[in-house]
């Protein structure tokens, strides 16, 4: 046997172990197992690559991929990184550890998750905040089925057709599993339909209305007076917002909804095609023990020190199995930990500028591109930050648009429509990059 | 890990107009722009204002009150904490996926696609599986994803009375609330006095309302159910699909595949048997796989290559839905990916039997003073039943603490629920027999202690940042911010 060096036994080792465990070989350990269904031949896997060629490998596949000036969102945005927090991600003290099951030697990480949720609690004015959910089409999902449990009979969901595509059709994956029925609200020029609310909302049987904002249009919908709609009914009011932008606009506190869910990417977490990403779960105080996943209190110990513990644990999977808020286990720890210094270092003064750097360069690329004359904003009269909805005048259409950005190196937005198109833009887009879009729009 | 508590919050060190952030101070000329009145935030926002040095100082502390598997053993069972390679980490920013938005377009995204695409078609031979998704977060969403494949076969073959998942008595907590959050009735099935599944409780149950039967294997004892072929015939013949739980897969590379002993879904846990750090709670990654015939029922999006060789993302009609917006979380891949070639097959093939005399040699060195219930060769891990000597009161809670004294993590304690004092442990074949040995002669020596003074081992511990934290009150009257404080 070659020695490998994530591999420490010696044959002289292996030697001593098997005599103690009274056994000739290794193999005598797995004569239990019927030999019919032993491996008949070596795995059809690449033999030992040393550290050199592993880095070969890697580095020949980073060249399959093309770096674009990023203009697209969609509910995901390329924010700067503050270089402190990949320093502190890759210590292993916070990096190995398991799940805080021992809070003697896990201070460190509950007390990131605890000022993680603290922080969730201040952006979205909510009470609660779990310690984190796998992203937020997930974190939605949950929260749909945690206003489902809350109502005890209740089965039907109405989520408003502004909610991002993606988030919408987890959510219906995870009705569909749970015996939920998912119903859509309509879309009236980019917002929910007020009206169409009010009548699905009379029918009854409501145990949650779903809405986002922004929505997926980018648009900042008014919700004034739809938490008492919701509340007439007995339904909750769930708000699904991407975090960055709750430093400036309304909050879901504010708005009186019951439940705050999303995805907090936007909280300068590198794209990474996808993830890891955070999904947030916040919630009133009234819902505290409807919630799913695990929530970090504060106590003190023996000596009177304050200290962390994982608490309510009478809601989880290892304790109530199958009544259990949810089966969710692990979460997206490090990714809390990264969340938690990136809200402290930008403090409410970063998280507004990063705000209005986004919605600058969007308006001032949106202006620029309506004065082309080869497009126009789809949803003229809405308000929004940092992402628009664009409808491209013909003859030219979204795909050629895009293409010819994207053969300039800019990823120009998401494809709405075969007309229109979805743009964002935050800080990583310079002055420059937004004119160099519009140069090439201009010479289409 | 120190021994002294560093309990500041953040929000502790915060001091007025301090700033932590690099930002540009772009100028994009018209910024005429403003929101509606109504729509602005009016409630205060009470962030930190913390310089960046202050920031990395307060994390570093912190961190110095964590333990994880670079500090120290970690012998958690049936959590596989094995070492977590460096290299892995290093092929992080090495791949070139940091600035990739989820919605490139194909030919952009070739190099990440292509990872995906090659992990999960070494996770299926690893497992005797047909195909690999690898989108589900997390073991516990694997096991969602699973049964939501199961869910929507039998729906398929318009098969709608199988509502119920057979679940072992000493299976994860994960199982049963899996199933639930499914839509399925659990129904559990109990476990002879070895750990074993009882096979004529579990054919009793059998019926054509069982959509399918969860197993782990080795189980949680870390015995492996010998009589798996009688169990997979007896599933298969009522109709139902056979289901591997791959918490404990560890011990089962180079040995054997889930494939060829009869089941049909699997999940893996990349941040147990690959190697990928568990992050204190994440982000982990579930992949699950299938076998011939249960493809197209795979969750969306898929990843999959064309006839000239490049690999696209496509949305199967069939797949029961959409279980994670986008492909999972995508850097764990990297890490699991570059463990798998970093050990290669013949590497790979050690893995299993390492694991297994690792967890054997612990078992036998201890039986002697920790009470054995199922004394026969265990796989990855074993359970002990508490001490042997009952007389003086010390409880696995008691040992679990006094071993954190001595610079061990504790085993997993109380789980499974076969045994009143389960101390289950899982050394895994990262570790050298010089570290078996110093946790054995520290367990031996807690074991005596027990017996001779046994108030010392129940007031234990002693030497960490804090002791007997008030679990009782922190439920009672949960404080869960600062501001509650």
């Amino acid at each position: 046997m070659n020695p490998h060096r994530y591999l420490p036994q010696t044959t002289e080792d292996i030697k001593v172990m098997l005599e103690r465990c009274g056994v000739e070989t290794i193999e005598d350990l797995y004569s239990d197992i019927d030999p019919k269904l032993r491996l008949k031949q070596p795995y059809d896997l690449p033999t030992y690559m040393s550290e050199p060629e592993v880095d070969r490998y890697f580095g020949e596949l980073a060249k399959l991929n093309r770096e674009m000036t990023i203009f697209a969102g969609a509910g995901y945005y390329y924010h700067y990184t503050p270089a402190a927090i990949g320093a502190i991600l890759s210590r292993s003290e916070f990096q190995t550890a398991y799940t805080p099951y021992q809070p003697e030697i896990s201070q460190g990480t509950l007390q990131y998750i605890f000022e993680y949720q603290s922080l969730m609690c201040e952006l979205t004015g909510m009470d609660v905040s779990n310690a984190s959910m796998y992203d937020g089409a997930t974190a939605t999902a949950e929260a749909m089925i945690m206003a489902v449990n809350a109502s005890k009979r209740k089965r039907r969901v109405l989520l408003s057709a502004t909610v991002a595509p993606a988030v919408a059709q987890v959510c219906a994956t995870y009705a569909s599993g749970a015996g939920i029925i998912m119903e859509v609200i309509p879309e009236d020029c980019g917002v929910m339909s007020r009206e169409a609310l009010k009548e699905m909302l009379e029918a009854g049987d409501v145990a949650a209305v779903i809405v986002a904002s922004p929505n997926y249009f980018g648009i900042l919908e008014d919700f004034e007076g739809i938490a008492d709609l919701c509340h007439a009914k007995k339904a909750l009011f769930i708000m699904n917002c991407h975090a960055s932008a709750l430093g400036v606009i309304r909050t879901p506190g504010e708005w009186g909804a019951d439940i705050a869910c999303g995805e907090a990417q936007s909280l300068g977490m590198p794209l990474n095609y996808g993830g890891p990403y955070l999904g947030y779960l916040c919630c009133r105080k009234a819902l505290m023990r409807k919630v799913p996943g695990r929530i970090v209190g504060a106590t003190i110990d023996a000596s009177g020190q304050r200290s962390f513990v994982l608490t309510l644990q009478a809601r989880e999977q290892h304790i109530r199995r199958q009544k259990a808020t949810s089966n969710i286990c692990s979460n997206q720890g490090m990714m809390t930990l990264h969340a938690a210094m990136y809200l402290s270092l930008m403090g409410a003064e970063g998280l507004r500028k990063v705000n209005r750097l986004g919605a600058d360069a969007a308006h001032a690329l949106a202006q620029k591109l309506v004065a082309t004359g080869k497009a126009s904003l789809k949803y003229p009269d809405k308000p929004y930050l940092n992402e628009f909805a664009l409808e491209i005048s013909e003859p030219y259409t979204a795909e050629r648009w895009l293409a010819a950005l994207a053969s300039k190196g800019i990823l120009g937005g998401v494809q709405l429509t075969e007309s229109s198109i979805l743009i964002a833009a935050t800080e990583m887009c310079s002055p420059a990059d937004v004119d160099k879009y519009v140069s090439i729009i201009k010479s289409l | 890990m120190n021994k002294k508590l560093y309990s500041k919050l953040v929000f502790e060190l915060s001091h007025a107009n301090r700033s932590g952030h690099g930002l540009p101070d772009y100028n994009y000329g018209e910024s005429d722009w403003s929101l509606p009145e109504n729509l602005n935030r009016k409630s205060s926002l009470n962030l930190p204002e913390i310089d960046e040095s202050s920031a990395v100082r307060h994390y570093t502390n912190s961190s110095n009150n964590n333990f994880g598997v670079d500090t120290g053993f970690y012998p958690l069972g049936s959590c596989t904490m094995k070492y977590n390679p460096k290299l892995n980490e290093a092929m992080v920013p090495r791949a070139g996926v940091a600035p990739l938005h989820p919605m490139q377009p194909a030919d952009s995204v070739q190099g990440a696609l292509r990872i995906y695409h090659t992990l999960a078609t070494y996770l299926a031979e690893i497992g005797g599986m047909s195909e690999f998704t690898l989108n589900p977060f997390a073991g516990a969403h694997g096991e969602y994803t699973g049964l939501m494949v199961i869910k929507a076969y039998h729906q398929s073959r318009g098969d709608e009375a199988r509502t119920k998942v057979i679940v072992p008595d000493s299976a994860h907590g994960t199982n049963p609330a899996s199933a639930a959050m499914a839509g399925f009735e659990i129904i559990e099935v109990k476990s002879l006095p070895d750990g074993t599944v009882d096979v004529e409780d579990l054919k009793s149950k059998l019926d054509f309302t069982v959509a399918a039967v969860m197993l782990t294997n080795p189980n949680t004892a870390g015995i492996f159910e010998r009589s798996i072929p009688e169990i997979s015939d007896a599933v298969h013949e009522a109709g139902a699909l056979l289901y591997y739980d791959g918490a404990n897969l560890n011990p089962m590379l180079g040995v054997a595949r889930p494939g060829d002993m009869g089941f049909d879904v699997m999940h893996i846990n990349l941040h147990k048997t690959f190697s990928t750090p568990h992050g204190g709670g994440g982000p982990g990654a579930g992949p699950v796989g299938v076998r011939k015939g249960l493809e197209r029922f795979l969750p969306n999006p898929r990843v999959y290559e064309k006839a000239d060789g490049s690999l696209d993302i496509e949305m199967e009609e069939d797949a029961f839905g959409r279980v994670s917006a986008w492909l999972g979380n995508f850097t764990v891949y990297i890490k699991a990916l570059a463990y798998i070639l970093t050990l290669g097959s013949d590497g790979l093939a050690q893995v299993g039997p390492l694991a297994t005399l690792n967890a054997n040699y612990i078992m036998q060195s201890l039986k002697d003073l920790y009470l054995l219930p199922i004394d026969r060769p265990c796989k990855h891990e074993f359970v002990f039943d508490g001490l042997c000597d009952k007389s003086t009161g010390v409880t696995t809670l008691n040992i679990a603490k006094a071993l954190l004294d001595y610079g061990f993590h504790a085993p997993t304690i109380y789980f499974p629920l076969l045994f009143h004092e389960s101390l289950m442990i899982e050394p895994t074949e990262t570790e050298s027999l010089e570290t078996l040995d110093a946790f054995i002669e520290v367990m031996r020596k807690i074991a005596n202690d027990a017996s001779q003074n046994p108030d010392v081992i129940k007031n234990a511990p002693y030497e960490t940042p804090i002791a007997h934290p008030d679990e009782d009150e922190a439920a009672l009257n949960p404080i869960v911010k600062y501001s509650d404080l």
